[in-house]
Formats: structure tokens, sequence, C-alpha cells
């Protein structure tokens, strides 16, 4: 774990959004401790913190005094929508502007969207999106 | 509730004899509540730099502090300045009862309960006397003497090298969880970097007596960054950087490129079928402290890991 080129704060960060985003971190769950992070993944604490910070301060998890630290409430429907706009511009944008390019008028995009239905649940294609 | 001490050596030279430098005008700072790893080879002058730290020499020139002073005689600073060497300083002949009787009035922080927790934990009857320990559990009594003495600044030299693995993580975990929950500095130097590099805020890295490497942990990591995949691929994106080691096979090479990758280049590669995978500390350790560059030296040399 934790083998990726970025440092290891940021990928405790994404994993965390991950885990929010699919749902295995439910809104107003509670967060692992920094130091039950540390000890379990055996890292450093401050590294762990450093996580937390990130997103405490992106507001996907708020500390309660006393408490300890959670998932913030619409938290799953902002990731959500963050990944759906990143989805639209990273697959559809290039794929209007070929059909520009090519000279396909924008309703006929619209009725070959309509024509071919999902065949995959709304889930599956979240689930998708979470790398 | 303690302030972590912060260290610092400064263009610190010690001789040996017939003027061997064990170090070299070493220059590194430990900062305060961190845990910092010293790494080095055999020889490098870790034991030398820590023994400085703990007081039990002074240097031949330059100079060390601990807490802003000169630790050397100083009672105020060396009550809060425990260094766990591998053996453990403890009677050898009495129980370890009356050792570490000895270490509660002599630590100001001393917790003799979780002591006794630790000892419990690590399967060390408190009656026994150390003689008769085997090398593990001699280490471990060493941890325990460590985490259970709560110093403002805590030293590991290679204290649980003799230690097995399930002891040893026995101790990650104890020291991460009493760290959190009573910060100070420790200082971790060790050999087996691949299993403690994760602990590590901060590392020094000490070469031929002098530092090399006195940074954060992650700004270590970003030195290097390992690409792995088609051949024509590494090599564009190596284009124009310095490439630190090279490995080929068929038409796939691995490649660790000195520097990090901007997210538009790690995009890039990973569009080109290209893995990109952070390069260990303990690899970087390995390149640094090379005797001499194995990409001049041997291009086909196999390359750290």
């Amino acid at each position: 774990m934790f083998d990726g080129p970025e440092p290891i704060y940021i990928q405790i960060a994404q994993q965390i959004r991950a885990q929010i985003l699919s749902g295995d971190l439910p809104e107003e769950a509670q967060v692992m401790s920094t130091t039950q992070y540390a000890t379990t993944f055996r890292i450093n604490p401050a590294t762990a913190a450093k996580a937390f910070g990130i997103l405490v301060d992106e507001g996907l998890i708020e500390k309660r005094r006393g408490l300890g630290m959670f998932v913030a409430s619409g938290a799953h429907e902002r990731l959500l929508d963050e990944h759906r706009a990143a989805y639209l511009d990273r697959v559809f944008r290039p794929a209007v502007e070929q059909a520009d390019l090519l000279g396909i008028p924008r309703d006929r995009l619209v009725a070959y969207l309509e024509a071919h239905p999902s065949t995959t649940s709304a889930s599956a294609l979240a689930e998708g999106e979470i790398r | 509730m303690t302030t972590p001490y912060g260290a610092e050596l400064t263009d610190v030279t010690v001789t040996y004899g017939r003027g061997n430098r064990a170090l070299d005008e070493a220059s590194f700072a430990i900062r305060p509540g961190t845990i910092t790893g010293l790494l080095g080879r055999n020889g490098a002058g870790k034991s030398t730099a820590l023994a400085l730290l703990a007081a039990l020499r002074r240097p031949t020139s330059g100079s060390v502090r601990v807490d802003g002073a000169d630790p050397f005689e100083n009672a105020v600073v060396m009550g809060g300045v425990q260094l766990v060497r591998e053996a453990g300083d403890v009677i050898g002949d009495s129980s370890i009862d009356e050792s570490l009787g000895y270490y509660s009035e002599l630590r100001p922080h001393w917790d003799s309960e979780y002591a006794f927790a630790l000892l419990d934990q690590f399967g060390i009857d408190p009656s026994a006397t150390p003689n008769k320990l085997s090398r593990g559990k001699k280490s471990a009594l060493g941890c325990t003497i460590g985490l259970a003495s709560r110093a403002p600044l805590t030293i590991f030299d290679e204290s649980y090298l003799g230690m097995d693995a399930p002891s040893r993580y026995a101790f990650y975990d104890a020291l991460l969880e009493d760290y959190t929950e009573h910060p100070r500095t420790i200082v971790l130097s060790s050999h087996l970097i691949d299993e403690v590099e994760r602990l590590f805020e901060d590392v020094v890295v000490l070469h031929h007596g002098r530092a090399v490497v006195a940074e954060t942990a992650d700004a270590l990591r970003g030195r290097a960054v390992s690409l792995v995949g088609p051949t024509t691929a590494v090599s564009k994106l190596a284009d124009g950087r310095h490439a630190l080691a090279t490995r080929s096979l068929g038409g796939t090479t691995q490649l660790t490129l000195e520097g990090s990758l901007e997210p538009s280049e790690i995009a890039l590669a990973r569009d080109a079928g290209v893995e990109i995978a952070r390069v260990s500390i303990q690899d970087l350790f390995i390149h640094l402290t090379q005797e001499t560059d194995p990409v001049s030296a041997d291009p086909t040399r196999k390359a750290a890991r």
C-alpha cells in the first residue's frame, strides 16, 4: 500500500476520498483517528495528520471536539459531483469536439445517446469513476 | 507535559586515535517533535553522532546543541535525553526490576506502569537478570527502557536489531502509539530501512562522517521516481533528465529518474502504458551511499531494486 509516486499523505487522502465516494465510509461515519491510522498502517502520525488536514480543508471530513473525525454530511454528493464534472470533461468534451469536426449536429448526438440506453447500473458506473 | 527537544550538530568533527575521523565536519539538525531516521552504512559515524547527543563524549571540534545547550556534563538537559544502545544500559547480574528502579529515579518522565506492561508484552520477567536474557529479549528490554523513559529526546541506536520480526513490529506499534499520546523527539538508527522508513518524518543520512541528507522523508522520496514500461515510451519520458539507474529486458525498461514528475507527466506516462512507482528510501539510501556511480561506472549493473 502507498506505493504510488505521490507523497504518502496525498495517497492516504485519495484513499479516503475513494472510500467516501464508494460508500465504504458513509456520511456521518467516524474516520479512524490519527493514532489508529498511524498504528494500523505503521506510518508517521504527522503523515496521517497531514492527510486528514487536507480532507478537513476540503470539507469532506470534520473534527468534532472530544469525539474524533467524521465524514461530513454532503461529502459523498460533493465528491460525486466533482467526479461527474471530471468525467464529462475527460470523456465527453473530446467526443463533442470530434463530433463538431465531423459535422455531426448536437441533436443527432442526443438522439444517439437516447437510442443507446445504459446497460450497466448507475452504481457500477460510479465505481468505475473512483480511480 | 514535556516539550520535545531539538538537537543540532554544527561542523562537528570527531577524531579517534591517529586521525581516524568518525565525523568529518558533520552538520545537521533534528527538529523537535519529529521521528527522525538516522541512516548510514557501517562506520558512517551514526553511533558517534548519537553518543554526542547523549553527551557520552565531546566533539574534537564543532558544536553540539541539545535543546539549545551544550549537553556535555549538563544535568538539566541530560535528564531529558535517553539513548538506548543495542546492548541496553542495565546492570547485568541483578534483577531487571532493580535497573528499572534506577531509571525511574534518573528520568523525570519515567512511567513505571507502562514499563511493566511493555515487559509483559515482550514476555520478559522483571525478576530475571539481563545477563540471562536472549539477545532478542535484551533488545526488547532496551526498547522498553527507551519508551518508558518518555524522554524529550529519545534515541534508539539500532536497539531493536536483535529482536525477531513479530517483536520488532510490536515495538514499532508501541512506539507510534506512545509517540502520539506523548509527543517527543525520537531518533531511530537502523539498517532495516524498509521496515521503518514510513515511521520517519525526517531523515538524516551520514556518509563518511558527513551528513549528505537532512530533510523530510517526503522530500527525500521526491528525489527520484521509477518508471517501468515499453522502452520507447520510457526513453521519451526520460529525455533530458538524469537517470540514476537503468535496466532493460526485451522491449521493457526500468528507469530510476532523478527528480519527480509533474501530474501532467504522470498522466502522460500512464497513457503510454508506463508504470510509475516511488523509489523507496532504502533504494535512495543505497544510491546515495554507493562508492561509485553505477550509471557511469557500469550501465548494465543491476540497479537498486
